[in-house]
This record gives structure tokens, C-alpha cells and sequence, in this order.
């Protein structure tokens, strides 16, 4: 596979948005992806949230009555001030015995701690079962999408990259699950806040809690104005640095061919100008996004100046106590938090809904047709196939293979032939029901191939691709991936017959050599016969052969050879033949060009034919002329 | 990390200039509560009237005053009063004292007639030692002359009764006063000055509101104009710290591009393309986003908590002990934490990668793992991925989010409570007044958070350190291939002669040489063939002669110079290369081929595209040449980039072309007519092919057999068929005997 494919493209998915943070640093309140539709997606959201009720309920009371406790505390601290006002200034207006009531103080005091040490188990108890919560459904979020993979038809690939699955495993998991994690209950605490502080605020005084509110607005004006003018820059920078990191991907990538064209300077020019832009765009979003803080600080400020000064005549007044003051001062300075939180939530919605309905698509999107309920179990598998007629297109408006017929007798040797990239594969895919067929059927030892379990079908078959493909585990691992209830001496026996045992204890952990990520411990002639040792240990009647020993040295190249040969023994084989023995060994030459079956037969009859394999043949095997390189 | 200072350098004036505004800010933030204070302490409980100077004073009062005073204070006193007489007042003058004194109608009055702030310090000591036991005797009469044994009887004037007492007594009772005085706390003193001060302008007929609201308006003045100035400063602040953070990306992103640039194939081969690439645009960023942080937090933070500590100092030392607890708990508790959580903090990275990576394979082994029915076994290794990264990201998001948070909130909110506890014993005992409390307990909150952030701000910058030392590696990284102080010229008389002699050639940092005693020389007008088994060393053989390696050992000579003695520019100006992976940039069609040569014409790059077989591309497309070539040319196949990327080197007209093993992209038949038309352009320069397809070089004027890197033979098919045993082997893996004749 090529790394394109796998690795999700950066500039596939701007990384704005809140939660993501974009490469700036984290962006308030920036409007992130939207999702098609709102309500379905938030919809199903909640259905997968359902089993979880009763402990969303629990969630619900604990972060509503933790939040209402805290709220409480100024105002009670509040009380506790105002009667240590009242008891010194009664002290020094010399009325007798008075004093400060340390009775009343230390009694609040108490009762204050004991709110203070409730609201934090709550929060904590709350906090506990909510992100109990948010990992047990991003953990089935990620199984249902691994077990989806597994029923979802090959077709489904050849429109979506692999980097759009793997980016919902990662990235849109990821924000469902700081979502489910962080922002549900502090939408929760949020407005709890929000109401129990208006509360609170209008039981001290109605007019300083006018004033409080009347900057409200005021400063989600000047908020909404900082962000739509940052956001522009916002939007630049996230495109410019794509050009600059787009650039310089591409140059770092191809930095050969820039030395040996002397491209050098040219490059850093364009670099120059990509950069100089996006210092423009960069600086202009920060500064703006910065702007947030101090306004809202300034605004904050303000708020407090105000409450202040009213709050001291109304104190003179006797309207209020001196304690309510500092009481709604704190408030006032909690109020903003919670106001920002509640402003930012709908982005937050809206982007966690955008990932969650990219999750839903995906594990709605159409499966593989069930296996028949009937389904014919196979006996010996003899290695019979034929093909009756067969049709097929990738798309249905598209058909490439057209009326195709063959008989194929156990033991035999099929060979598919043609250019690079005309389709040769394709067979193959379509026997092992990767694709199913238009019309016309392909049968295995007389029975339909979709009158099998796809299961028991593919069992029967046995694969060794040019695509090496082996995953990140230790060799014998890898080999055993051919049947898992081998023992290790059968494991050892396939890699002896696959001509690779010698190579393996070679190796500083022999069969427990753990493979690294890219499998670049181990060359690719080795890779490729330990996929011949997975088939050897699967012992399959048909075998499906990928001869391609492209980038393998010649002797490495004639162990496989070797192995190949041994392998296809008294096995049905399908070869994707590159070589000239395999060829003209050949029972069966199927000639593939632009996907289509043009011509089949044997070595001899199609080069009497004098068609397309003919031209093909001569062509490859033409001595270079003298007027050519 | 001190290596990231180097890049703040330009920008150090600036960087003070942040300094200054952050400290400005700081103090202007911090001056607040001090506001608040006043407000509560002189607004609201000293009705407006900040010490214990009587702006107004009765002359009647005055004598009861300084009945307690010394001679000397006295005449201090009326050196900064003037007297208020209906008599000798101008008739204008009268009435607009009397509209603020309406007492002035019956009796004189002492005003103030001062502004010095030394001279009203030094009457406040003055007055707040004698006001407050005038008070008390004008309110406690009885009780005062009862403890002294003196007959009084409610109603008379308790300051008649004073003065007809014989002066001993008097004396000891004025000592007994001034004791009693003393032994109060300046802050009750004032307080207990000012409540007489109210009752004596009240007496004077003065609007005591309007002093109150006069001095509420004042201060409220004062801390909006604070406020806005703070703002300013923290707006100003954010567009030098985005302009110094944008212009630090901008330069390191510069220098680092323009040093990778100058990186030969070794330098590439050390780092990897992909970190470079990491390198030059993700580790920039963070460098970035920690510039920002540290403007705006890290400078901040300290100063703001220091300075904090400085305003509560003066005031409230005797609880400075409550914000060191609240402090030292709170880093017991980070550092706690840290330990705890940083461990598995790492190791999630990790987790998610391996979670990808099972993720990538089973998609790119979609059909393998089908094929052998493996479903059930990659499910189990996805679920155990999957399971460790849900089970150590519960730990940390509950380490984090659900015990930290409401363990710093309670934290908090305990430091309050204690605040008030302690200080209200501070404020029943005078060393500390109400507002001074309230004060103290917003300090505190700002102090703590300073505290948190400082903490917060430590985990971080390990985090960009790593950067900032990843981009420092590339930095100082010198290329190995640079060009000669002073370069020679190619030889004139010759043209695109290669010569190898004894070369070897061994990768930094190898126990062997990849490639020894190479002797060969390419001619003009000829191909000369490098044939091989992988790790032969074919590819490195050719990558000495544009000098994207430097041989160890002997010299490369185009042209009769060592290429080393040439400027990197000629040389290459010399070669045409075609890479073993083709690789394009974005662009057009056209735009891929005038790289090789940007003033070539429509018509040659028509002709070279033709030659390069590469027409159908450009004709299966409407925009014809100017189809667009995506990023790294994905849009178009492996043979058609590479017969691009041949059309590239023609377009160059070098008089070397290089083909390293560039064809094996391309079906057969396209490679041989491919390979009769390159014949004719190519004519009278120098080829090179690489290549381990015996059947396409079987008619080179000269091939080099390549084996563990050394010259196995030179020769032509014919005689290295007779005469080469390596030779025969390949030839014979890949032909039969009949098409080798």
C-alpha cells in the first residue's frame, strides 16, 4: 500500500474546531465542520448513549447538586464578613458589649467546609461515572468500527481512502470522547451555574444584578466581533500553513530530483513568499484570538468596578451588607466562565455531531450480502472451478470482464498474463467473493461459489500477494496467520519447505523476531517467502500466486522460485505470472487487458493465434534492437 | 531550550517591552483589591472620611480637643487651620461657607487649610490620639469620671467638669487617656476619630452623603481608568507577543527549510525525509504556541504572584502563612500528580499509535485477512489495543479531570474559609480592617492561580523542548557535500566524459564499504549499463557522479575534474537524472516538464513528451498539458510520473543522461519504444542505465557487473556471457538459453 493512502491527510480535515485546537494553539469559540443533519445525528447519538440513563441521571443530580453548593459559599462567606463588619463597627460606635460574634463566624466556617467537601465528592463521584461513561462508548465506538470493517464489502475501498477510516478510529472518536469526557457535564454545571448565580445575585440586590447582566450582552457583542475577524485570519492561516507544509513535503520528498535539476533556490523562493504569507495570516489570528482574553478580563473588570461602587452605596444605604458586596463580587467574576462555556457548547455540538455522523455513515454503509442460511458445507475439496459466463464491472455502468467461460481441472496451472495495470487480480477477487459477480457463476467442484459460507469458501483458498502483506507481530506469529491451531514444529516445517527456516534463525530472535511497524527489519524477498511459508501451513487446494519478485536479488529470487514451485504441487493454482516458464507451463493462459479476459488458451495455440498474448510475449522477450537504449 | 533563545535575539527589544507591559499590567491588576479596600474600609465604614483630620471643626470642639494636647501640637494645629469668622468674612465669601457650614451662622470654625500629605500624616497621629477619648468622654461621661472617682451628674458638661478639676487630677486622668490610646491599634484609632468626625460635621450642618458619595466616585474612577489601562497594556502585550512568536516561526521555518535544502543524501539518509518533514512544520508550531504561552503566561505568572505576595506583605503578614500552605499543597499535589500521571501520560501516544497501526493493517490487509479467515484474530488484537488505551486514558482522564479539578477547587475555596477565620480574630484585634480582608482573600485567589499556572506551564515546555531540540539538530547540521572554496572549470575539450577511478565508497558510520575499486570510464555517444542483484550497489555507484554522496575513496572525474573541485551547480547543470522513483510536484503536466528546462518551448515539450511516450497521458486528458499533477503526482500512475519525469530530463538537453533502473515501471512494450526513441535523442551523450533486466541492456556498448559492490566485469553481452560468471548467473535467472544466444 502506498503511505499516501494510510496516513489521513492532513489538509483532508482543517483542524479547527474546538477540542481539535488548531496549529496555533487552542481557538475559542471557532465555528468547526458542521454535520449534514443535526438532529438525526445527535439522535443517534443518544441512542447509544441509552443503556447509560441511570447513570447519566446520577451524573445529572451529582454535578447540578455539587455546583449548587459552591454557589452557596459566597453567600454564606458573605454573611460571615457582613457580621464581622457589623460587630467591629458596633465596637467602635462604643455600643457595650460588643463585640464580633466569633460564635456565628466559626458555625459558618464549619458549615461551609462541610459544602465545600460535599460539592468536591460530588464533582468527583460525577466525574468518575461520566468519563466511566465516555470511555466504555468510545471503546465500542472503535469495536463496532473494527467489526464493521470486517463485514463491509472490498467495494466500499475503492471510493474511500483508508485514511478516511482510519481518521474516524482517530480523530472523530477522539472528539466524541473529550466531548462525552468534558462538555456534557459542564453543560450541565455551566447553566446550573449560570441560573444559581442569577439567584443568588437577585437575593442581595435586584439592582446590582441588572447592572451585572446589562454587561452581558455587551460583552458577547464584542466577543462575537473578535472572533468573526479572527476567524478570517483563522481560515488563512489553517490554508496557508497547508501550502507552507505542503511545500515543504513535497520538496523534502523529491529532494533529488530538485539537487540534480539545481531547483534549490527556486524552491526557497517559493518558499519565501508561502511563508511570508502565512506570517501575515498567523500573526493577525493570534493576535485577534488573543484579543478574547484581556476584553473579556476588561469587561470582567468592569463588572466589578461596578458592583463596587453601587455596592458601597448601597451599603451606605443599609440596602445591602458590606459582606453581600464581597459575595457578589465573586460572583460576578464566576459568571463569566460558565458564560463563555455556554457560548462555546454549540460549536462543540455542532462538531462532535459532524464526527459522530462520519461514525454513523460508516457503520451504516452497506455490508456484504449475507451468507446463505443453507449454506452448502464443502467435503474434500477436490480443486474443480469453473467459470460459466461471467460479467462483472467494479461499477455497474462499467462492465469489464464480458461473458467469461472456463474449465478448470484440479491440479491445474492457470496463468494470467497482461500489461501492468490491466486488471489481473480482478479473477482472483472474484473468486474469493471479494466482489460478487453480474451475472453468469463461477462454481467450485460443481457447487455455486455463493452457496457457500464466505468463511468456508476463502478457506479453501490460499494467498500469496506481491503486496507482502504481514503485520506487526513476531515471525512465527505471522507465519501461523495460515492456520492458528498449528503447533510450532508445523510452523517450522512450512518455513522449511518455504526455504526461509535457515534465514529466520539467522535473525536475533529467530522465529520470536518481533517485525517493526513498516516490517523494514527483514527484506522484501524474506517477507515474501514467509508469506509462502503462511500458505504452505494454510495447505489450501487453490492457490492464488503473485509471481512479481520485482526489488529481489537474484538468489533470494531463485529460493522463491523454488518454493513457488513446490507449493503449487498437486494444488489448482491461479498464477498472476510475470515469467517465462510459468507461462509456457501453463494449463490455462488467461490474457487480461483493460480488465477484460481477451484471449485464453495455451502457450502454443495463442502464439499461433498471433492476437494481443502474442505481441505481448514477443515484445518482452525481444533483445533490444541496436537502434534502442 | 536554550538553544531557542538564540531566535529570540532579533526580537529582544520587543521581548523587554513585553516585560515592561506585563509588570505595568501586573501592578495595575493587582492595585484592585487595594481599591476595594478602601472602598469597604473608608467608603462604607468610615463614611467617605479617610483619616482622623477633621476637614471642619467647631471652635467650641477644638477647645475640648485641646484639652489634650500639648502646647506644641496646638500651635501646629492652628498653623495649618484658618478660622472661619462671620465678622471679618467678606459678605460673598460668607455665604459660600456658610452653604457648606451652616453652623458657620452661629459659631466660628476652624478649616483646614493644608494639602501637604507629610503635614496632614503628621496632624492624622495628632488627631487620632485625641479624638477618639474627646468621644468617649462626650459619650461616656459618667462611666469615664465614674472610674476615676470624680462626681458627675448626667447633663452637665463633662468638659466644664474637667476643667474645674484641680490640674493633678487632671493629669492623671489625661495620662490614663493617652495609655488607653496607646494601647489601641492605629487602624481602631482611626476608626473610632472617624466616627466622632461623623457626628461633629453632622453637627456643623455638612452633607456627610455627599462625602461619601464623592469618595465612592473617586475611587470608582480611579479603577475604571485602571481597568482600561490594564486592558491596553494586555492588548498591547498580545500583538507584540503574535508578531514575535508569528516572526520566530517564520525565521526558524526559513532557516531550517534553507539548511535541509542544502543537505546532501547523507544528511536526508541520518534524519529521514519524513522527520524532516516533521521537523520543519509540526515542531514549528509547537515552538510557536509555547512563544505565546510564555509571553503571555509564563512572564506573567510570576510576576503577578510575586507581586501579590508584596501587596499582602505590608498589610496582612501575620496570614501570609495561609497562602505558603495553600501554595505548598498545591505543588505536593502537582508533583504528585505529575509522577503519577506523566508515566502513563507518555505511554498513551503510544497506545493510540499502536491502536492506528492494528487499525492501518487490517485495512490494508482487507483482503488477506479474509483470505485466511483471520477475522477472529485481528478482532482479538484490535480489542486489546483498543482495550489498553481505553483503560490508561480512563486512568489519566480521571487523575486529570475528575480528581485534580474539584481537589484544586477545594483547595480554593478552604484557603477562604480559612482567610475569614483567621482573619476576623486580625480584624477584632485592629491590626486589620475589613476591607483589607476582603483584599487579601482576592491576593490569595491571585496568587494561588499563579502558582497553578507556573505548574501547568512545567509540563509543558518539556513537551516543546523536544522541538525545539529536534529543530537545533537540523540547525547545526553541517552537509557533508559542500561546494570547493575555489571551484575549477570542466575541460573544454571534452564533453560528458565520466570516469570512475578506484572508487569505494562507504555509508557513515559502516564497518564496510559499500562500493570498492570501481574503475570504469562512460563515453559520449555510448550506454553504458550497470547491471546487478539488489545491495550490489548500483544506485549508490551512480548517486557519486551528480554528488549526492561523496566517495570515500578515489575520485569521480567528469569531464577530466574531480567532481568534488566543481561547483555543485555546473555539475548537475550537466546531468539529466531519472530517478528509480519517479517523483513529480504539483502543478501542470507542462509545468513538470519545463523543470527540467524553463525555457523551453510548446513545441519542445510536445517532442519530449512524445519521445517519452508520454502523449496519452496528455491526450486521455481535456486540459492536455495543462492537466493539473496533484501533490507528489498521486493522480497519475507509477509509469506515467516516470515517463514524465523522463520528458523532465530531455527537456534539459544534458550531456549526461542517468536512468537509474527508471523503466521498470513500464509494461514492455512502451519500454522498448520508449527506448528507440530516447536512442536518437540522446545521440552524442553520455547514458547511464541502471537496471536488473538483462533483455534491455543486451545491446549497450558497455556493461558493468556489479556485485557486492565490486566490478564483477565490463564488457559487452557477448563477452561478459563468455567471460562473467555473475553475469551469466542473472542473465540466465531471467532468459532462456535460446534468447541469450
Amino acid at each position: 500500500m502506498t503511505q499516501s493512502n494510510d496516513t489521513p491527510r492532513r489538509d483532508n480535515k482543517p483542524a479547527f474546531g474546538p477540542g481539535r485546537g488548531g496549529p496555533m494553539g487552542p481557538h475559542p469559540g471557532m465555528g468547526g465542520e458542521k454535520p449534514k443533519s443535526f438532529r438525526k445525528a445527535m439522535k443517534t447519538f443518544l441512542k447509544y448513549l441509552a443503556p447509560y440513563r441511570v447513570s447519566l441521571a446520577l451524573v445529572l443530580i451529582f454535578a447540578i447538586a455539587g455546583t449548587i453548593f459552591t454557589i452557596v459559599g459566597p453567600k454564606m462567606l458573605g454573611n460571615a464578613t457582613t457580621k464581622l463588619f457589623q460587630g467591629i463597627v458596633a465596637k467602635v460606635m462604643h455600643v457595650p458589649g460588643a463585640t464580633v460574634d466569633f460564635h456565628y463566624i466559626g458555625r459558618i466556617a464549619i458549615i461551609l467546609l462541610i459544602l465545600y467537601v460535599a460539592s468536591a465528592i460530588f464533582s468527583f463521584i460525577q466525574g468518575y461515572i461520566m468519563s466511566g461513561i465516555a470511555m466504555k462508548v468510545t471503546y465500542n465506538f472503535r469495536k463496532n468500527i473494527a467489526e464493521k470493517i470486517k463485514r463491509m464489502p472490498l467495494k466500499y475501498f475503492d471510493t474511500k481512502t483508508h485514511g478516511e477510516a482510519l481518521s474516524l478510529v482517530t480523530n472523530d472518536i477522539d472528539t466524541i470522547s473529550n466531548t462525552l469526557a468534558q462538555n456534557l457535564s459542564q453543560i450541565v454545571t455551566s447553566v446550573t451555574m449560570i441560573i444559581g448565580i442569577l439567584v443568588m445575585m437577585l437575593t442581595i440586590s435586584w439592582l446590582m444584578t441588572l447592572v451585572a447582566i446589562v454587561i452581558l450582552p455587551v460583552s458577547f457583542g464584542l466577543i462575537t466581533m473578535v472572533i468573526k475577524a479572527s476567524q478570517k485570519y483563522f481560515k488563512q492561516q489553517q490554508v496557508y500553513l497547508g501550502h507552507v507544509d505542503g511545500h515543504v513535503e513535497e520538496m523534502y520528498g523529491g529532494h533529488t530530483v530538485i539537487k540534480a535539476f539545481n531547483g534549490e533556490a527556486k524552491s526557497i523562493e517559493k518558499f519565501d513568499g508561502l511563508n511570508t504569507e502565512l506570517y501575515g495570516a498567523g500573526w493577525k489570528s493570534q493576535f485577534l484570538s488573543g484579543m478574547l482574553m484581556p476584553i473579556m478580563t476588561f469587561v470582567s473588570n468592569i463588572a466589578y468596578v461596578a458592583v463596587v461602587i453601587l455596592g458601597g452605596f448601597l451599603a451606605v444605604q443599609g440596602t445591602i451588607s458590606v459582606g453581600d458586596i464581597l459575595a457578589f463580587i465573586q460572583y460576578v467574576r464566576s459568571f463569566t466562565q460558565p458564560i463563555m462555556q455556554v457560548a462555546n457548547i454549540a460549536n462543540v455540538l455542532q462538531s462532535t455531531a459532524a464526527a459522530a455522523e462520519r461514525v454513523f455513515e460508516f457503520l451504516d454503509a452497506e455490508e456484504e450480502s449475507p451468507d446463505p442460511v443453507d449454506a452448502v458445507k464443502p467435503a474434500v475439496v477436490k480443486g474443480n472451478v469453473s467459470f460459466k459466463n461471467v460479467s462483472f464491472g467494479y461499477t455497474p455502468d462499467r462492465v469489464i470482464i464480458h461473458n467469461f467461460s472456463a474449465e478448470i481441472k484440479p491440479g491445474q496451472k492457470i496463468a494470467l498474463v497482461g500489461p501492468t495495470g490491466a486488471g489481473k487480480t480482478t479473477i482472483v477477487k472474484l473468486l474469493m467473493r471479494f466482489y460478487d459477480i453480474n451475472s453468469g457463476s463461477i462454481s467450485i467442484d460443481g457447487v455455486d461459489i455463493r452457496k457457500f459460507k464466505r468463511e468456508d469458501l476463502r478457506g479453501m483458498f490460499g494467498m500469496v500477494l506481491q503486496d507482502t502483506w504481514l503485520f506487526n507481530g513476531t515471525i512465527r506469529e505471522n507465519i501461523r496467520y495460515g492456520d492458528f491451531n498449528a503447533t510450532d514444529d508445523m510452523v517450522v516445517s512450512a518455513a522449511k519447505m518455504a526455504n526461509v527456516d535457515h534465514f529466520v534463525r539467522t535473525l536475533p530472535h529467530g522465529y520470536d523476531l518481533e517485525l517493526n511497524e513498516e516490517s523494514s527489519n527483514i527484506s522484501q524477498g524474506q517477507k515474501q517467502l514467509l508469506t509462502i511459508a503462511r500458505a504452505f501451513l494454510a495447505d489450501p487446494k487453490i492457490l492464488i500466486l503473485d509471481e512479481a519478485t520485482s526489488s529481489v536479488d537474484t538468489r533470494t529470487e531463485i529460493l522463491i522460485q523454488n518454493a513457488m514451485l513446490e507449493l503449487m504441487k498437486g494444488r489448482t493454482s491461479f498464477v498472476i505470472a510475470h515469467r517465462l516458464s510459468t507461462i509456457r507451463d501453463a494449463d490455462i493462459i488467461l490474457v487480461i487487458k483493460d480488465g477484460d479476459i481477451v484471449e485464453q488458451g495455451k502457450h502454443e495455440e495463442l502464439l499461433a493465434a498471433n492476437g494481443f498474448y502474442a505481441s505481448l510475449y514477443k515484445s518482452q522477450f525481444e533483445i533490444a534492437p541496436a537502434d534502442s537504449l | 531550550m536554550t538553544k531557542l533563545f538564540k531566535h529570540l535575539k532579533p526580537f529582544v527589544w520587543a521581548i523587554i517591552f513585553i516585560f515592561v507591559l506585563l509588570f505595568a499590567q501586573a501592578m495595575l491588576d493587582l492595585s484592585l483589591p487595594g481599591y476595594m479596600a478602601n472602598i469597604v474600609n473608608i467608603g462604607i465604614q468610615q463614611n467617605g472620611i479617610a483619616n482622623a483630620v477633621p476637614e471642619a471643626v467647631s471652635v467650641t470642639e477644638f477647645n475640648h480637643i485641646s484639652i489634650f494636647l500639648t502646647s506644641d501640637q496646638i500651635n501646629q494645629i492652628k498653623g495649618d487651620y484658618i478660622v472661619l469668622d462671620k465678622q471679618s468674612l467678606s459678605a460673598s465669601d460668607y455665604a459660600k461657607y456658610v452653604k457648606t457650614y451652616p453652623q458657620l451662622a452661629n459659631e466660628n470654625i476652624y478649616k483646614i487649610n493644608t494639602t501637604n500629605k507629610k503635614e496632614i500624616a503628621s496632624l492624622n497621629t495628632i488627631f487620632s490620639h485625641s479624638l477618639p477619648v474627646v468621644a468617649n468622654l462626650e459619650q461616656n461621661a459618667a462611666a469615664t469620671f465614674a472610674q476615676f472617682g470624680i462626681p458627675y451628674t448626667a447633663g452637665q458638661d463633662p468638659f466644664a467638669v474637667l476643667a474645674q478639676l484641680p490640674p493633678a487630677q487632671q493629669a492623671a486622668l489625661q495620662g490614663a487617656a493617652q495609655t488607653q490610646i496607646n494601647a489601641i491599634a492605629p487602624d481602631l484609632l482611626t476608626e473610632y476619630s472617624v466616627a466622632y468626625l461623623t457626628i461633629e460635621y453632622k453637627a456643623l450642618g455638612m452633607n456627610t452623603g455627599a462625602i461619601q458619595h464623592r469618595y465612592l466616585f473617586n475611587i470608582g474612577e480611579i479603577m475604571v481608568l485602571i481597568t482600561l489601562a490594564s486592558a491596553a497594556c494586555s492588548v498591547t502585550v498580545g500583538y507584540i507577543s503574535a508578531r514575535i512568536a508569528a516572526g520566530v516561526g517564520r525565521n526558524m521555518r526559513k532557516q531550517l527549510f534553507v539548511r535541509v535544502e542544502s543537505f546532501s543524501n547523507t544528511e536526508f539518509d541520518k534524519f529521514s525525509t519524513a522527520s524532516l518533514i516533521t521537523r520543519s512544520t509540526n515542531d514549528i508550531t509547537q515552538i510557536q504556541m509555547l512563544l505565546v504561552m510564555l509571553f503571555r503566561i509564563v512572564f506573567y505568572a510570576p510576576i503577578i504572584g510575586i507581586g501579590g505576595i508584596f501587596k499582602v506583605l505590608g498589610s496582612a503578614n501575620s496570614m501570609l502563612w495561609i497562602i505558603g500552605a495553600a501554595v505548598g499543597a498545591l505543588i505536593t499535589i502537582m508533583v504528585v500528580m505529575f509522577l503519577i500521571v506523566l508515566p502513563k501520560f507518555r505511554s498513551m501516544q503510544a497506545l493510540i499509535d499502536k491502536l492506528s497501526l492494528v487499525m492501518r493493517e487490517q485495512l490494508t490487509g482487507l483482503m488477506v485477512i479474509r483470505a485466511f479467515n483471520a477475522q477472529k484474530h485481528e478482532e482479538a488484537r484490535f480489542d486489546k489495543a483498543n482495550q489498553d488505551l481505553t483503560k490508561t486514558s480512563l486512568f489519566v482522564n480521571r487523575a486529570v479531570l475528575v480528581f485534580l479539578m474539584p481537589t484544586m477547587m477545594f483547595l480554593l475555596n478552604a484557603v477562604m474559609i480559612l482567610i475569614i477565620w483567621v482573619g476576623a480574630h486580625e480584624v477584632n484585634a485592629g491590626t486589620m480592617q475589613v476591607g483589607n480582608l476582603m483584599a487579601f482573600m482576592q491576593y490569595a485567589v491571585l496568587i494561588i492561580f499563579a502558582f497553578l499556572m507556573i505548574s501547568i506551564v512545567f509540563i509543558m515546555i518539556p513537551r516543546a523542548s523536544v522541538s525545539a531540540v529536534r529543530i537545533s539538530e537540523v540547525l547545526e547540521t553541517e552537509p557533508v557535500i559542500v561546494d570547493p572554496a575555489k571551484p575549477e572549470n570542466f575541460r573544454s575539450d571534452l564533453k560528458g566524459v565520466i570516469e570512475f577511478k578506484d572508487v569505494a565508497f562507504r555509508y557513515p558510520g559502516a564497518e564496510d564499504d559499500v562500493l570498492k575499486h570501481i574503475t570504469f570510464t562512460a563515453k559520449p555517444g555510448q550506454t553504458t549499463a550497470v547491471i546487478g542483484s539488489t545491495g550490489s550497489g548500483k544506485t549508490t555507484l551512480i548517486n557519486l557522479i551528480p554528488r549526492f554522496y561523496d566517495a570515500t575513496g578515489g575520485a569521480v572525474l567528469v569531464d577530466g575534474v574531480d567532481v568534488k573541485k566543481v561547483t555543485q551547480h555546473d555539475l548537475r547543470d550537466k546531468i539529466g537524472y531519472v530517478a528509480q522513483k519517479a517523483v513529480l510536484f504539483s502543478g501542470t503536466i507542462e509545468s513538470n516538464i519545463k523543470y527540467g528546462n524553463e525555457n523551453a518551448t510548446a513545441e519542445e515539450v510536445a517532442k519530449y513528451a512524445e519521445i517519452a511516450q508520454a502523449t496519452d497521458i496528455i491526450k486521455e486528458s481535456e486540459k492536455g498539458y495543462q492537466t493539473l499533477v496533484s501533490q507528489g503526482g498521486t493522480n497519475l500512475s507509477g509509469g506515467q510520473k516516470q515517463r514524465l519525469a523522463i520528458a523532465r530530463a530531455l527537456a534539459k538537453k544534458p550531456e549526461i543522461y542517468i536512468f537509474d533502473d527508471s523503466l521498470s515501471a513500464l509494461d514492455f512494450k512502451t519500454d522498448m519504444a520508449l527506448r528507440k526513441a530516447l536512442k536518437k535523442e540522446t545521440g552524442d551523450a553520455t547514458v547511464l542505465i541502471v537496471t536488473q533486466r538483462v533483455s534491455t541492456i543486451m545491446g549497450a556498448e558497455q556493461i558493468v557487473v556489479l556485485d557486492n559492490g565490486e566490478i564483477a566485469g565490463v564488457g559487452t553481452h557477448r563477452d561478459l556471457m563468455k567471460n562473467c560468471k555473475v553475469y551469466q548467473e542473472i542473465a540466465l535467472s531471467q532468459l532462456s538459453k535460446e534468447e541469450l544466444a
